[in-house]
């Protein structure tokens, strides 16, 4: 197995006479759809080999165990809430007055041969699904993967994100258990609190006064039907658009600007990808097979009557469940005899402003850099120290409002009072990414500096000479071409001037965004350049 | 008091198995040292009048424990004090909660009384129990036939979704309240204290006296109670029965964490 720079050649010879069933077989196709071509031309296709790079398969392999696992569930579940008693065979439900899709449900978790394992790999796998495209948007940010030309994938997989996000909300209630009930009571209250439309809104939702008798068929349709489709086509347009741009890698020697460097699809990558399809569905039946996942008998029906304590969404919701704990609650303010709850109000607009930042960072970031180049080589986080700064900086915030949801099992896991724990997550809300911000850049120029250090004067060898003067030194060995090539390929950027205008005037968003550059590159070290390579040469120490 | 009664005969079977003889003498004195309280029980009523015949001799022992370890707080005529409430009229089965599940004596003002391991046999907690009941009538100690788990676990079900989730959490896992305060996870907490637990409302716990739930549907609760802890596993490990939020923690870090090791190992140079 090496690794090749050009494509490589995979064409195979035409099919040949003597080839048995299979060649002819292929033969027989290839003639009728010309399929060889677009399996050559995809199969040249090189692949980089990191191991951040297969996050993003993780999320296509958890997917695709949803579709399965989920496709099983549909033979049995039933989405109504007509009214049923339970007969099945959970003792502590048996006769209990609830919707059909409970009680169906509990079937496929008690009566369902294989149901409860296929349940469990559902919700795992949907949790995972969610997870690791955080992660792999993670790795795009901070390796700065969504610049030029890759700006409009980022946006498709953000919108696969939030895909995700409902596809998992909508999910969550079919039960129609005790706690997706208190999940939805929470939306229709949401929904409710926004202005002048929320209490119509919300009527329409439930097809009338909550819980109403549709909303469950309607997830359903969402469920199974509108989202899956559209998940399947944004990943589509993600995949092709990976395809197309051909895939960054990072620093390395002989990487450019122009190439990539790795594996071509067929046939390493296609088998080691596929391996790690099993690999992912391994994982998965474990942890479905030995965890359990929303064990829905322990929760009942819903009823709007109980709430429970402790009651939680899965933790991609959690972020929106967490603002709503967070804010003050007296901010009701009444005017012209209408109401306005502020304190959902202000968690809604504060969660959609974080939401669109996010989403459109790669153009504010462009706009900000002035940078119109194509990028094909990642930056190493501490090389973009603002823009990795500012990622801290929003991983704290989410993380903050994400252990708010929790805020009541902190307190009694932590011996803390609950007042303590909101009080606390309030301050750490806005004062928590302003201290992550900071800390982050100062870590980010160290750490370039000391790169710098090492890319001219090689490490510290640990060993100590005595000069024949008596001065003692520390031998420095030179690092090999190879590491040099990784601290010292990244460009350098510098705040953007103040330019007029074709019309000779400074106009105020030129300033701002002058302004904001400066921001973005001022504190900065200067990547090591060829002639201080040079002339560091020899004197190591 | 019952909870020792049974738990005696238990014990004394296990010893003197080789000997029926034994074992119907053991009965014998146990029954002679609790004294004649076992059939003066009637099944439980709230307001239970407690001045049953409790043996004198034990009535005293309580005194003296009471005094040596309760008074400085309770007061010695259980009149109550800065420190600690009065207990005239709480009742045996109000001590016996307290005291059984470890929580009195008091060390540290907090919050809210911790369970600790308890201080006293259950010869002492039973004439605690016994002394301050005989300073005013009070909920006693429930009747074991109430506290067998064999009653209508859905009903009982559905009442601890009704009455007791918003507290304790729907699977019993517990939940924060005001202050520093909680209510406590209830696996592992024995059907007796359960039901004193809904007698005797300690702190920040409503009373669920017999007009609110009837004797019979406690026995309903504590029987889905107790169905529900020995039958969590059916999915598998229940993660502390804490919902999405040890899901979501769970799936982070052990899920990805394997996945993202297992990339790891995937691409790592062969050569
Ligand atoms: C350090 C002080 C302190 C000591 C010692 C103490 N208690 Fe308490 N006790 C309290 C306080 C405070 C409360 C009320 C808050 C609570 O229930 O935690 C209380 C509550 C109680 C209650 C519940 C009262 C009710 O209204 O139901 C009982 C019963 C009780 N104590 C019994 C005892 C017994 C029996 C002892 C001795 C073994 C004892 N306590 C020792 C401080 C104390
Ligand atoms: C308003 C909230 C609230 C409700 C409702 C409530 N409890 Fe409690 N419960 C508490 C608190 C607070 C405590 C802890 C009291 C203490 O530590 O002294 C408690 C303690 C208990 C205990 C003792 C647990 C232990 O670890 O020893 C049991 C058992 C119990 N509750 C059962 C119930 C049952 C059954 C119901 C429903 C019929 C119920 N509770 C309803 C708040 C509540």
């Amino acid at each position: 197995m090496s690794t090749v720079t050009a494509p490589a050649d995979t064409t195979k010879a035409p099919a040949k006479k003597s080839g048995g069933f299979t060649a002819a077989a292929s033969n027989y196709l290839d003639e009728r759809t010309s399929i060889s071509a677009a399996v050559k031309e995809f199969g040249r296709k090189i692949f980089p080999d990191h191991w951040s790079f297969l996050l993003g398969e993780v999320a296509l392999y958890s997917f695709v165990i949803i579709l399965l696992s989920g496709t099983f569930l549909t033979f049995f579940f039933q989405a109504s809430m007509a009214e049923v008693h339970y007969e099945g065979s959970y003792i502590p439900l048996k006769g209990v007055e609830m919707s059909a899709a409970m009680a169906s449900t509990l079937d496929i978790s008690f009566d369902i041969r294989g149901g409860l394992l296929m349940r469990q790999v559902h919700h795992w796998a949907a949790l995972l699904f969610v997870a690791s495209i955080g992660l792999h948007m993670l790795r795009v940010f901070f390796t700065g993967a969504f610049r030029k030309p890759r700006e409009l994938n980022w946006v498709i997989g953000f919108v696969l994100f939030i895909l995700a996000m409902a596809e998992g909300f909508t999910g969550y209630s079919l039960p129609d258990d005790l706690l997706s009930g208190n999940g939805l009571r929470i939306i229709d209250g949401m929904v409710k609190g926004i202005p002048v439309i929320g209490t119509w809104t919300s009527y329409l939702l439930f097809g009338g006064e909550f819980p109403g008798t549709e909303i469950v068929g309607r997830l359903y349709s969402l469920h199974i039907l509108l989202l899956p489709a559209m998940v399947l086509a944004f990943i589509a347009l993600h995949l092709l658009f990976v395809v197309v741009h051909k895939h960054t890698q990072y620093a390395g020697p002989g990487h450019t600007e122009q190439n990539v460097v790795g594996y071509p699809v067929l046939p390493v990558y296609a088998a080691k990808a596929g391996g790690f399809f099993f690999i992912v569905f391994g994982v998965v039946m474990l942890i479905a097979s030995l965890f359990t996942i929303n064990p829905i008998w322990n929760y009942g029906p819903y009823d709007p009557s109980p709430v429970s304590a402790g009651t939680q969404p899965d933790w991609y919701i959690g972020f929106a469940d967490g603002g709503l704990r967070l804010a003050p609650s007296n901010l009701d303010l009444v005017l012209f005899n209408h109401t306005f709850s502020f304190g959902i109000l202000l968690p809604l607009a504060v969660i959609g402003i974080f939401i669109v930042a996010v989403m459109f960072y790669p153009f504010l970031e462009a706009w900000i850099t002035g940078d119109k180049r194509e990028h094909h080589i990642l930056d190493r986080p501490r090389n973009a120290a603002t823009r990795t700064a500012i990622g801290a900086a929003g991983v704290t915030f989410y993380a903050v409002l994400w252990a708010a949801a929790s805020s009541d099992i902190i307190a009694t896991h932590f011996s803390v009072t609950m007042e303590g724990v909101i009080r606390t997550l309030q301050v750490l809300l806005f004062v928590g990414p302003v201290i992550a911000y900071f800390v982050t850049k100062r870590i980010c120029l160290g750490l370039q500096k000391k790169d710098r250090e090492i890319a001219l004067h090689g490490y510290e060898s640990g060993r100590i000479v005595r000069l024949p003067g008596g001065e003692y030194i520390e031998v420095h060995e030179p690092v090999s071409d190879y590491e040099r090539w990784k601290l010292a390929s990244h460009e350098e950027y510098k705040p953007l001037m103040i330019r007029p205008n074709s019309r000779g005037k400074i106009t105020v968003a030129q300033k701002v965004r002058a302004g904001l550059s400066r921001w973005f590159f001022e504190d900065r070290i200067s990547p090591v350049t060829r002639t201080e390579i040079e002339s560091s040469h020899g004197d190591h120490h | 008091m019952f909870r020792t009664h049974t738990r005696s005969p238990r014990q004394s079977r296990n010893t003197g198995r080789r000997s029926p003889l034994a074992t119907t003498a053991l009965i014998a004195v146990g029954l002679l040292f609790t004294g004649g309280a076992y059939a003066a029980f009637s099944t439980t009523t709230a307001s239970a009048e407690t001045s049953h015949a409790a043996s004198a001799g034990t009535v005293e022992e309580g005194k003296k424990l009471f005094q040596a370890n309760c008074a400085s707080c309770h007061g010695l005529a259980l009149q109550g004090t800065d420190d600690g409430p009065s207990l005239i009229g709480v009742g045996s089965a109000s001590v016996d909660f307290q005291v059984g599940t470890g929580r009195m004596p008091l060390q540290a003002q907090g919050p809210q009384a911790p369970v600790k391991p308890v201080q006293f046999t259950d010869e002492q907690v039973r004439a605690l129990a016994e002394y301050v009941a005989t300073t005013g009538p009070g909920p006693s100690i429930p009747d074991e036939s109430l506290l067998q788990a064999d009653g209508d676990a859905a009903n009982g079900a559905e009442l601890f979704r009704v009455n007791c989730a918003m507290c304790h959490n729907v699977a019993g896992a517990g939940g924060a309240l005001t202050e520093g305060k909680y209510a406590p996870a209830l696996t592992g907490v024995e059907p007796v204290h359960i039901y004193e637990a809904m007698v005797t409302g300690p702190q920040n716990m409503p009373v669920f006296n017999d007009a609110n739930l009837s004797p019979e549907d406690k026995r309903d609760i504590i029987t889905a109670l107790k169905f529900t802890q020995e039958n969590s596993t059916v999915g598998g490990h229940a993660l502390g029965s804490l919902g999405p939020v040890a899901e979501g923690l769970f799936i982070w870090i052990f899920g990805l964490g394997a996945i993202v090791a297992l990339t790891v190992w995937i691409t790592a140079r062969s050569n």
